[in-house]
Protein backbone atom coordinates (compact mmCIF):
# COMPACT_ATOMS: atom_id res chain seq x y z
CA UNK A 1 0.00 0.00 0.00
CA UNK A 2 3.15 2.31 0.53
CA UNK A 3 4.68 1.60 -2.16
CA UNK A 4 1.27 2.53 -3.90
CA UNK A 5 0.37 5.69 -2.51
CA UNK A 6 4.17 6.89 -3.35
CA UNK A 7 3.41 6.96 -6.76
CA UNK A 8 0.97 9.36 -6.76
CA UNK A 9 2.40 13.25 -7.20
CA UNK A 10 1.36 15.99 -5.16
CA UNK A 11 0.99 18.02 -7.60
CA UNK A 12 -1.82 16.78 -9.44
CA UNK A 13 -3.80 16.03 -5.83
CA UNK A 14 -5.80 19.41 -6.32
CA UNK A 15 -8.64 19.55 -9.02
CA UNK A 16 -7.52 22.59 -10.89
CA UNK A 17 -4.12 21.56 -11.57
CA UNK A 18 -5.67 17.94 -12.39
CA UNK A 19 -8.05 19.27 -15.28
CA UNK A 20 -5.16 21.87 -16.38
CA UNK A 21 -2.67 18.22 -16.83
CA UNK A 22 -5.73 16.56 -18.55
CA UNK A 23 -6.38 19.33 -21.21
CA UNK A 24 -2.63 19.60 -21.87
CA UNK A 25 -2.48 16.07 -22.50
CA UNK A 26 -4.87 15.65 -25.07
CA UNK A 27 -4.12 19.39 -27.25
CA UNK A 28 -0.82 20.36 -28.05
CA UNK A 29 -1.16 24.21 -26.71
CA UNK A 30 -3.98 25.80 -24.94
CA UNK A 31 -4.08 29.66 -24.78
CA UNK A 32 -4.72 31.13 -21.08
CA UNK A 33 -8.65 32.15 -22.53
CA UNK A 34 -9.66 28.48 -23.72
CA UNK A 35 -7.71 27.31 -20.26
CA UNK A 36 -9.85 29.59 -17.98
CA UNK A 37 -13.27 28.71 -20.50
CA UNK A 38 -12.58 25.20 -20.33
CA UNK A 39 -11.81 24.55 -16.56
CA UNK A 40 -14.48 27.27 -15.16
CA UNK A 41 -11.62 28.94 -13.29
CA UNK A 42 -10.66 32.43 -12.25
CA UNK A 43 -8.25 34.44 -13.58
CA UNK A 44 -5.67 34.42 -10.61
CA UNK A 45 -6.77 31.07 -9.51
CA UNK A 46 -5.70 29.56 -13.64
CA UNK A 47 -2.38 31.67 -13.09
CA UNK A 48 -1.61 30.65 -9.69
CA UNK A 49 -2.06 26.73 -10.38
CA UNK A 50 -0.34 27.31 -13.77
CA UNK A 51 2.93 28.62 -12.08
CA UNK A 52 2.96 25.66 -9.44
CA UNK A 53 2.91 23.91 -12.68
CA UNK A 54 5.28 25.23 -14.10
CA UNK A 55 8.26 25.33 -11.42
CA UNK A 56 7.63 21.58 -11.20
CA UNK A 57 8.69 21.94 -14.82
CA UNK A 58 5.65 19.90 -15.79
CA UNK A 59 4.22 23.17 -17.99
CA UNK A 60 6.02 25.17 -20.15
CA UNK A 61 4.41 28.25 -21.95
CA UNK A 62 5.51 31.05 -24.98
CA UNK A 63 3.93 34.09 -25.55
CA UNK A 64 3.32 35.82 -29.00
CA UNK A 65 1.61 38.48 -29.95
CA UNK A 66 -1.89 38.27 -31.46
CA UNK A 67 -3.42 41.36 -33.57
CA UNK A 68 -0.49 42.72 -30.67
CA UNK A 69 -2.61 41.63 -27.83
CA UNK A 70 0.02 38.92 -25.76
CA UNK A 71 -1.02 35.65 -26.19
CA UNK A 72 0.34 33.43 -23.84
CA UNK A 73 0.19 29.47 -25.39
CA UNK A 74 0.86 26.34 -22.74
CA UNK A 75 1.83 22.59 -23.21
CA UNK A 76 2.47 19.82 -21.20
CA UNK A 77 6.68 18.90 -21.27
CA UNK A 78 7.75 15.32 -21.90
CA UNK A 79 8.74 15.77 -17.72
CA UNK A 80 4.96 16.39 -17.30
CA UNK A 81 3.44 13.54 -19.59
CA UNK A 82 5.68 11.31 -17.85
CA UNK A 83 4.61 12.71 -14.23
CA UNK A 84 1.31 12.70 -15.26
CA UNK A 85 0.74 9.13 -16.80
CA UNK A 86 3.06 8.05 -13.67
CA UNK A 87 0.00 9.39 -11.44
CA UNK A 88 -2.82 8.18 -13.48
CA UNK A 89 -1.20 4.37 -13.18
CA UNK A 90 -0.70 5.02 -9.25
CA UNK A 91 -4.37 5.97 -9.34
CA UNK A 92 -5.51 2.99 -11.50
CA UNK A 93 -3.58 0.49 -9.18
CA UNK A 94 -5.24 2.13 -5.57
CA UNK A 95 -8.77 1.55 -7.36
CA UNK A 96 -7.78 -1.89 -7.95
CA UNK B 1 -8.80 5.32 1.41
CA UNK B 2 -11.09 7.51 0.25
CA UNK B 3 -11.00 5.87 -3.68
CA UNK B 4 -14.11 7.68 -4.32
CA UNK B 5 -11.93 10.94 -4.61
CA UNK B 6 -9.94 8.80 -6.82
CA UNK B 7 -12.85 7.46 -9.22
CA UNK B 8 -14.45 11.17 -9.29
CA UNK B 9 -10.14 12.47 -10.35
CA UNK B 10 -10.67 9.43 -12.90
CA UNK B 11 -14.26 10.78 -14.19
CA UNK B 12 -12.62 14.36 -14.40
CA UNK B 13 -9.97 13.86 -16.28
CA UNK B 14 -11.98 11.76 -19.12
CA UNK B 15 -14.58 14.35 -18.95
CA UNK B 16 -11.87 17.28 -19.16
CA UNK B 17 -10.32 15.17 -22.14
CA UNK B 18 -13.54 14.65 -24.01
CA UNK B 19 -14.55 18.39 -23.81
CA UNK B 20 -11.21 20.10 -24.51
CA UNK B 21 -10.60 17.81 -27.73
CA UNK B 22 -13.50 16.83 -29.15
CA UNK B 23 -17.47 18.27 -29.94
CA UNK B 24 -19.17 16.42 -28.09
CA UNK B 25 -22.72 18.56 -28.23
CA UNK B 26 -23.61 16.83 -31.56
CA UNK B 27 -27.21 16.52 -30.81
CA UNK B 28 -28.91 13.42 -31.97
CA UNK B 29 -32.06 15.31 -32.83
CA UNK B 30 -30.64 16.99 -35.86
CA UNK B 31 -29.39 13.68 -36.95
CA UNK B 32 -33.36 12.80 -37.01
CA UNK B 33 -34.31 15.98 -38.61
CA UNK B 34 -32.01 15.54 -40.95
CA UNK B 35 -32.71 12.17 -41.70
CA UNK B 36 -36.61 13.21 -42.12
CA UNK B 37 -35.60 16.33 -44.70
CA UNK B 38 -33.59 13.44 -46.66
CA UNK B 39 -36.64 11.09 -46.85
CA UNK B 40 -38.79 13.82 -47.84
CA UNK B 41 -36.02 14.93 -50.44
CA UNK B 42 -35.86 11.63 -51.83
CA UNK B 43 -39.59 11.59 -52.18
CA UNK B 44 -39.66 14.77 -53.98
CA UNK B 45 -36.38 13.71 -56.21
CA UNK B 46 -38.06 10.29 -56.82
CA UNK B 47 -41.32 12.57 -58.16
CA UNK B 48 -39.12 14.97 -60.59
CA UNK B 49 -36.74 12.22 -61.87
CA UNK B 50 -39.25 10.02 -63.04
CA UNK B 51 -42.62 11.73 -63.60
CA UNK B 52 -42.44 11.60 -67.40
CA UNK B 53 -41.37 8.50 -68.11
CA UNK B 54 -44.82 6.70 -66.69
CA UNK B 55 -45.79 5.83 -70.07
CA UNK B 56 -43.28 3.23 -70.15
CA UNK B 57 -43.58 -0.06 -68.89
CA UNK B 58 -40.30 -0.01 -66.81
CA UNK B 59 -39.06 3.26 -65.36
CA UNK B 60 -36.46 5.46 -67.35
CA UNK B 61 -35.04 8.00 -65.49
CA UNK B 62 -34.79 10.88 -67.55
CA UNK B 63 -33.29 14.22 -66.47
CA UNK B 64 -34.18 17.08 -68.93
CA UNK B 65 -33.45 20.57 -68.25
CA UNK B 66 -36.47 21.52 -65.87
CA UNK B 67 -36.43 18.95 -63.79
CA UNK B 68 -32.47 19.53 -63.38
CA UNK B 69 -33.41 22.85 -62.43
CA UNK B 70 -36.14 21.41 -60.21
CA UNK B 71 -33.57 18.96 -58.17
CA UNK B 72 -31.19 21.78 -57.76
CA UNK B 73 -33.33 23.85 -56.30
CA UNK B 74 -34.72 20.75 -53.87
CA UNK B 75 -31.37 19.77 -52.81
CA UNK B 76 -30.40 23.46 -51.73
CA UNK B 77 -33.77 23.24 -50.03
CA UNK B 78 -32.87 19.78 -48.48
CA UNK B 79 -29.05 20.83 -47.20
CA UNK B 80 -30.43 24.43 -45.67
CA UNK B 81 -33.26 22.38 -44.11
CA UNK B 82 -30.59 20.04 -42.30
CA UNK B 83 -28.03 22.53 -41.92
CA UNK B 84 -30.67 24.37 -40.58
CA UNK B 85 -32.39 22.00 -37.76
CA UNK B 86 -28.62 20.50 -37.37
CA UNK B 87 -27.05 23.76 -35.97
CA UNK B 88 -30.65 24.58 -34.06
CA UNK B 89 -30.62 21.13 -32.17
CA UNK B 90 -26.48 21.11 -31.73
CA UNK B 91 -26.25 24.87 -30.12
CA UNK B 92 -29.28 23.64 -27.53
CA UNK B 93 -27.28 21.32 -26.67
CA UNK B 94 -24.03 22.82 -26.24
CA UNK B 95 -25.52 25.23 -24.47
CA UNK B 96 -26.97 22.40 -21.78
CA UNK B 97 -23.26 21.52 -22.32
CA UNK B 98 -21.98 24.45 -21.36
CA UNK B 99 -19.83 24.51 -24.61
CA UNK B 100 -19.85 26.91 -27.49
CA UNK B 101 -20.72 26.21 -30.61
CA UNK B 102 -18.44 27.95 -32.36
CA UNK B 103 -15.00 27.13 -30.30
CA UNK B 104 -11.84 25.32 -31.05
CA UNK B 105 -13.39 21.65 -31.35
CA UNK B 106 -15.94 22.69 -33.39
CA UNK B 107 -13.58 24.53 -35.69
CA UNK B 108 -11.17 21.54 -36.25
CA UNK B 109 -14.50 19.62 -36.70
CA UNK B 110 -15.97 21.33 -39.39
CA UNK B 111 -12.66 21.89 -41.44
CA UNK B 112 -12.10 17.99 -40.88
CA UNK B 113 -15.67 17.25 -42.21
CA UNK B 114 -15.33 20.18 -44.90
CA UNK B 115 -12.21 19.05 -47.11
CA UNK B 116 -13.38 15.48 -48.14
CA UNK B 117 -16.90 16.76 -48.57
CA UNK B 118 -16.21 19.83 -50.74
CA UNK B 119 -13.88 17.53 -52.99
CA UNK B 120 -16.61 15.36 -53.37
CA UNK B 121 -18.89 18.25 -54.01
CA UNK B 122 -16.17 19.44 -56.67
CA UNK B 123 -15.90 16.29 -58.60
CA UNK B 124 -19.72 15.71 -58.34
CA UNK B 125 -20.39 18.95 -60.08
CA UNK B 126 -17.79 18.32 -63.07
CA UNK B 127 -18.96 15.09 -63.71
CA UNK B 128 -22.83 16.53 -63.73
CA UNK B 129 -21.40 18.94 -65.96
CA UNK B 130 -20.17 16.05 -68.46
CA UNK B 131 -23.71 14.39 -68.02
CA UNK B 132 -22.93 11.32 -65.47
CA UNK B 133 -26.42 11.83 -63.54
CA UNK B 134 -26.29 8.36 -62.37
CA UNK B 135 -23.06 8.24 -60.57
CA UNK B 136 -23.77 11.53 -58.27
CA UNK B 137 -26.17 9.34 -55.84
CA UNK B 138 -22.93 7.01 -55.09
CA UNK B 139 -20.39 9.57 -55.03
CA UNK B 140 -22.56 12.19 -52.51
CA UNK B 141 -22.64 8.39 -50.16
CA UNK B 142 -19.03 7.71 -50.64
CA UNK B 143 -17.61 11.22 -49.92
CA UNK B 144 -19.87 11.64 -47.16
CA UNK B 145 -18.87 8.77 -45.67
CA UNK B 146 -14.81 9.75 -45.97
CA UNK B 147 -15.86 13.23 -44.71
CA UNK B 148 -17.23 11.33 -41.55
CA UNK B 149 -14.51 8.96 -41.13
CA UNK B 150 -11.96 11.82 -41.17
CA UNK B 151 -14.07 14.37 -39.01
CA UNK B 152 -15.16 11.47 -36.24
CA UNK B 153 -11.45 12.15 -34.17
CA UNK B 154 -12.92 15.43 -32.76
CA UNK B 155 -16.47 14.19 -32.34
CA UNK B 156 -18.61 11.21 -30.71
CA UNK B 157 -17.03 7.93 -31.22
CA UNK B 158 -20.01 6.62 -33.28
CA UNK B 159 -19.65 9.23 -36.41
CA UNK B 160 -16.64 6.62 -37.66
CA UNK B 161 -19.03 3.74 -37.87
CA UNK B 162 -21.99 5.91 -39.34
CA UNK B 163 -19.21 6.79 -41.85
CA UNK B 164 -18.03 3.57 -42.51
CA UNK B 165 -21.89 2.72 -43.14
CA UNK B 166 -22.03 5.30 -45.71
CA UNK B 167 -18.79 4.82 -47.64
CA UNK B 168 -20.42 0.77 -48.31
CA UNK B 169 -24.12 2.25 -49.16
CA UNK B 170 -21.76 4.27 -51.73
CA UNK B 171 -20.10 1.58 -52.84
CA UNK B 172 -23.32 -0.96 -53.40
CA UNK B 173 -24.85 2.14 -55.01
CA UNK B 174 -22.22 2.73 -57.29
CA UNK B 175 -22.59 -1.06 -58.17
CA UNK B 176 -25.82 -1.69 -58.73
CA UNK B 177 -26.10 2.09 -60.51
CA UNK B 178 -29.66 2.29 -61.24
CA UNK B 179 -30.99 2.59 -57.75
CA UNK B 180 -29.03 4.92 -56.67
CA UNK B 181 -32.06 7.29 -55.16
CA UNK B 182 -33.03 4.40 -53.19
CA UNK B 183 -29.20 3.94 -51.84
CA UNK B 184 -29.15 7.64 -51.07
CA UNK B 185 -32.36 7.91 -48.80
CA UNK B 186 -31.11 4.64 -46.91
CA UNK B 187 -28.17 6.69 -46.16
CA UNK B 188 -28.87 10.56 -45.59
CA UNK B 189 -32.52 9.48 -44.42
CA UNK B 190 -32.65 5.98 -42.61
CA UNK B 191 -28.98 5.96 -41.34
CA UNK B 192 -29.35 9.52 -40.00
CA UNK B 193 -32.38 8.75 -38.17
CA UNK B 194 -31.11 5.64 -36.43
CA UNK B 195 -27.99 7.06 -35.66
CA UNK B 196 -29.43 10.27 -34.12
CA UNK B 197 -32.25 7.73 -32.38
CA UNK B 198 -29.02 6.01 -30.84
CA UNK B 199 -26.81 9.18 -30.21
CA UNK B 200 -29.78 10.93 -28.72
CA UNK B 201 -29.96 7.89 -25.87
CA UNK B 202 -26.79 7.46 -25.01
CA UNK B 203 -26.05 11.39 -24.79
CA UNK B 204 -29.25 13.01 -24.33
CA UNK B 205 -30.25 16.25 -26.48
Amino acid sequence: MKQKLKDLNKAFENKLRLGIMSALMVNDHLDFNSLKDLLGATDGNLASHLKTLEKEAYVSYSKEFLERKPNTKYSVTPAGRQAFLKHLKAIENLLK
Amino acid sequence: MNKEKYLSDIHDIKEIMDRSSRFISLSGLSGVSAGIIALFGAYFAYLFIYQESEYFDYKMVGIDETSMFNLFILAGVVLLLSLGSGIFFTSLKAGKNKQKIWDRNSKRLLSNLMIPLATGGVLCLIFLSRGYVGILAPLTLIFYGLALVNASKYTLNEIRSLGILEIVLGLMAMYFIGYGLLFWAIGFGVLHIIYGIIMHMRYGS
